[in-house]
């Protein structure tokens, strides 16, 4: 637990690699910081290679794929690298793992940086042979000159310290030449997740450890007002109540003594502020004030809507939804005067720890983060909460304290997903193309995460009275179409306030932006009478664009014919639709078949197919396993997901009341096709596949009942009144 | 004090009798393999078997364990796996991995009463496992690996 950076380099022998310039592969990142000396990795004496990873583990397999980009360019065999992630005091501060940048951004640095460390090592060697180092060959960090001498890393680092500054000037393999990225490597953690021995946050035990639960206001914005101590005075385990501001929270010894005393706990809050009407929600979406602004305008929209041969406008609507982590938030926290160490599943390590740092009014320097992999969280959850609850509590009761939030804690007080009115008026011309293009969202912004500037974004921050922020990232998220149209605009009217406390969900406003955009495209399609790939195939230009939609097309038996399908058969149905994620990253198109119950109002997607382009692929099982999750999850948003409220608070407060997609609903396949592009940098694949599923089941409704559905989700309920 | 037999051992334990099990698994005696996913029985996570019936352990109470407790970690190990937890790896049938310890042994409880499944009852005895990264695809090849079907 003291181990500090420098102990850790001084220790034994090491070569140990920094980065000291601008503008080399690593310079793209957001963080100055990124081009100060600091070690990246080191190649130890015993032959392990050990990288200092900012990016974290959220259950995506990055851990296993950056090491396959190490060990590829290091010439070591994969079990040699270890990935030591997110720990504030020992790694690099890469930015957070968000976005899906974690192989499109920190692949790249860590790929130079073992570049580097690979030439240094083979000039060690050529020195020592009095060979040419252009001769010498590297298997498994054994260098071998051509007369058959060897030595290995190991021996050439010996005892000695060696600091190797990166210089930009070694060169990564070219990817034909790769033996170890674009194999299916097994993920490194898997098997201890099998056997149960992986030590999730949720299992990790300090030595004198206490258990805290926090006790929150149902409302928004109510106020503590009291709080009467005798109501767990007479209970077990030292219970010991805290306050501060509107922050009010207990600790005891035992776990289950805790969750009882914050149950028993009486406690007065102020009335809050009432919430909209649920069914009034796009109506209230609309109204809200908002900052209004183009987004992305060509040719003359107007005149050109006027002057159509057919018209069409429609509304779209998504409500929030939540990230419904499997696992609970949870966090460790000790805290003395002399400092603090946070145990947390963040995915922001560096900037909760500035955050957090405010809470406890400590100098950052003082607070050390140390990340450890928790439950899945899609985005931003309750983790970084859960880590300011643990710190605020344990630094009033001066002892370690755990706090594993309940599920209603999660379900209740998890930032969700913003609510989204999207709508799109459209003109054919004379040979049914689309003419005019008039796009318009209403989101508010989705990233209200945790920094130096938001610690109010943390909500034993917010409740101490600290300044909250909620950045626009994400309203506009495929606002803007991939399709060229000669007359086209984009607004966006970012919302000044929200209902429900949101941030930033897998893809942010991609999913709902791409519902709107290729549910509108199909109704255009049907207005057109046109074939929908063909129609959307025509309007496109970017070559990897139309690639992953023929390639959608060959993999789903796709015959071209317009929608719906009508006739004897009709109950059953097709959909397809395309995103280029954020656009620029990567592309993925779905075509899924779904099998309308017309009785109950139930759809059932059977088959889906699914295309991807993320360029060069790194691990194509992790991919395919990945891409797999975002279909599921993303049905299951499409499906069945809408975060209950009433005038007094979330009502959704558990797996009853917020159902997701289960066993007996999932499709008989998932068909995936990857598009390798071994001379295309990596792109994300963390989100793409989840941007098209919503309208690819709008569009297979339709096309088997006739019937176009708006409003996420598609509840047999509202399936049925639909078709009444 | 309550005694409990945890993977064929018995353990004294100092919880309070209406303490849930779960709590005793992972605080008293230092398990990882059950999860808290709800507390409510919703989500499976926190599956153990009691006499070789799978059970939620969040929402038993210690006192009313009668019978002897095996959790994943007594199921097998990476030396002898159980055939479900190889073929898991097999399958590389996690993301996160959180929901995997009930999958496996509310999978293992039901192949050990029916060891040649359909695939809608593989998918009906999993129906109340919740997964949130959407893993559930590679859970049925794995379940099906499991039974010596074609996965």
């Amino acid at each position: 637990m003291n181990l500090d950076r420098r102990g850790f380099l001084k220790g034994a022998g090491a070569l140990i690699v920094t980065f000291s310039i601008p503008g080399s592969a690593f310079a793209q990142a957001q963080d100055p910081k990124l081009q100060q000396l600091d070690a990246w990795l080191a190649v130890g004496a015993d032959g392990q290679v050990t990288v200092f990873c900012g990016k974290v583990e959220l259950g995506t397999g990055v851990q296993t794929a950056l090491a396959q980009i190490v060990a590829e360019e290091l010439d070591v065999a994969f079990a040699r690298v270890f990935m030591l992630m997110g720990d504030t005091a020992l790694c690099q501060n890469q930015g957070p793992t968000v976005g899906s940048q974690t192989i499109y951004r920190a692949g790249p640095q860590l790929r130079q940086a073992a570049a580097e460390a690979r030439k240094t090592l083979l000039e060690l060697a050529a020195t020592g042979f009095g060979a040419d180092a252009a001769q010498l060959k590297v298997a498994d960090g054994t260098v071998s000159a051509p007369d058959g001498r060897n030595v290995t890393y190991a021996e050439l680092v010996g005892g000695k310290k060696i600091g190797k500054t990166i210089s930009g000037s070694a060169r990564p393999k070219p990817p034909g030449e790769h033996t170890v990225v674009g194999k299916p490597v097994p993920r490194v953690e898997l098997p201890e997740k099998v056997f149960g021995t992986h030590a999730y946050i949720q299992n990790l035990r300090m030595p004198g450890m206490l258990h805290g639960r926090v006790v929150r206001s149902p409302m928004p914005e109510a106020r503590f007002e009291s709080v009467d101590q005798a109501s767990v005075k007479s209970l077990p385990g030292n219970v010991r109540v805290v306050v501060k501001g509107n922050f009010v929270g207990v600790v005891a010894d035992r776990e289950e003594q805790a969750i009882r005393a914050a149950r028993t706990l009486k406690v007065r809050w102020t009335q809050g502020v009432e919430l909209p009407k649920m069914e009034d929600m796009p109506a209230f979406t609309r109204a809200t004030p908002s900052r209004s602004r183009v987004l992305a305008e060509n040719g003359s929209v107007d005149s050109a809507l006027a002057m159509a041969s057919k018209t069409h406008k429609a509304q779209y609507y998504v409500p929030h939804q939540m990230h419904g982590s499997i696992g609970p938030s949870c966090a460790i926290a000790s805290v003395t005067a002399d400092g603090a160490t946070l145990w947390s599943p963040t995915q922001s390590s560096f900037n909760l720890r500035d955050a957090v740092a405010m809470v406890l009014a400590m100098p950052r320097d003082k607070v050390r983060l140390i990340w450890v992999e928790g439950s899945g969280c899609y985005g931003h959850n309750g983790a970084d909460d859960a880590t300011g609850d643990a710190a605020l509590l344990s630094q009033a009761v001066g002892k370690p304290v755990r706090v594993q939030w309940m599920r209603h804690d999660e379900h209740g007080n998890e930032p969700k997903g913003a609510a989204m009115v999207m709508e799109v008026a459209g003109g054919l011309d004379a040979q049914g193309s689309i003419a005019a293009w008039d796009y318009q969202v209403w989101s508010p912004g989705h990233a209200g995460r945790p920094a130096a500037n938001g610690p109010g974004n943390v909500l034993a921050g917010a409740q101490l009275g600290l300044p909250d922020n909620l950045a626009p990232n994400g309203a506009d998220r495929n606002a803007r179409p991939t399709y060229v149209f000669p007359n086209a605009r984009v607004r966006l009217h970012l919302l000044q306030s929200t209902v429900l406390r949101v941030s930033s969900l897998r893809g942010l406003g991609s999913p709902q932006n791409s519902f709107a955009n290729e549910s509108f495209i199909d109704e255009l399609a049907h207005a057109a009478g046109a074939d929908p790939i063909e129609f959307r195939i025509r309007h496109l230009k970017d070559p990897r664009a139309i690639a992953v939609l023929e390639e959608v097309a060959k993999l789903a038996q796709w015959s071209p014919r317009p929608a719906p399908r009508g006739g004897r058969n009709a109950g059953a149905g097709r959909g397809v639709a395309f995103v280029h994620y954020d656009n620029y990253s990567g592309y993925a198109a779905i075509a899924l078949q779904v099998v309308v119950d017309r009785a109950s109002g139930k759809v059932s997607v059977e088959r889906v197919a699914c295309a991807h382009d993320c360029g060069l692929i790194v691990n194509p099982d992790g991919l395919k396993n990945q891409i797999e999750g975002n279909i599921v999850q993303t049905l299951s948003r499409a499906l069945l997901e809408d975060v209950k409220f009433d005038t007094a608070g979330v009502t959704s407060l558990d797996w009853q009341r917020y159902p997701i997609l289960r066993f007996s609903d999932l499709p008989e396949e998932i068909a995936i096709a990857l598009i390798n592009r071994p001379d295309q940098p990596s792109l994300g694949a963390g989100e793409p596949a989840a941007s098209p599923v919503m309208a690819a089941v709008a569009n297979a409704i339709f096309d088997a009942t006739g019937v176009r559905m708006r409003s996420v989700p598609f509840t047999p309920e509202r399936v049925k009144a639909a078709l009444a | 004090m309550t005694t409990i037999t945890v993977n064929g051992k018995a353990h004294e334990v100092s919880a309070a009798s209406d303490t849930p099990l779960l709590y005793v698994l992972r605080n008293e005696l230092e398990l990882n393999g059950p999860k808290f996913g709800c507390g409510l029985a919703q989500c499976g996570a926190c599956t153990v078997h009691i006499d070789g019936k799978p059970a939620r352990s969040c929402s038993v109470p210690v006192s009313a364990v009668k019978g002897k407790v095996t959790t994943v970690e007594g199921l097998g190990t990476p030396e002898k796996p159980h055939p479900l937890q190889a073929a898991f790896v097999a399958e590389q049938a996690a993301q996160c991995g959180y929901c995997v310890n009930g999958m496996i042994m509310t999978a293992s409880a039901f192949l050990a009463q029916n060891p040649k499944p359909s695939d809608a009852q593989i998918r009906a005895a999993l129906d109340g496992n919740l997964c949130r990264c959407g893993t559930h695809m590679r859970i049925l090849r794995a379940v099906r690996r499991a039974a010596g079907g074609v996965a």
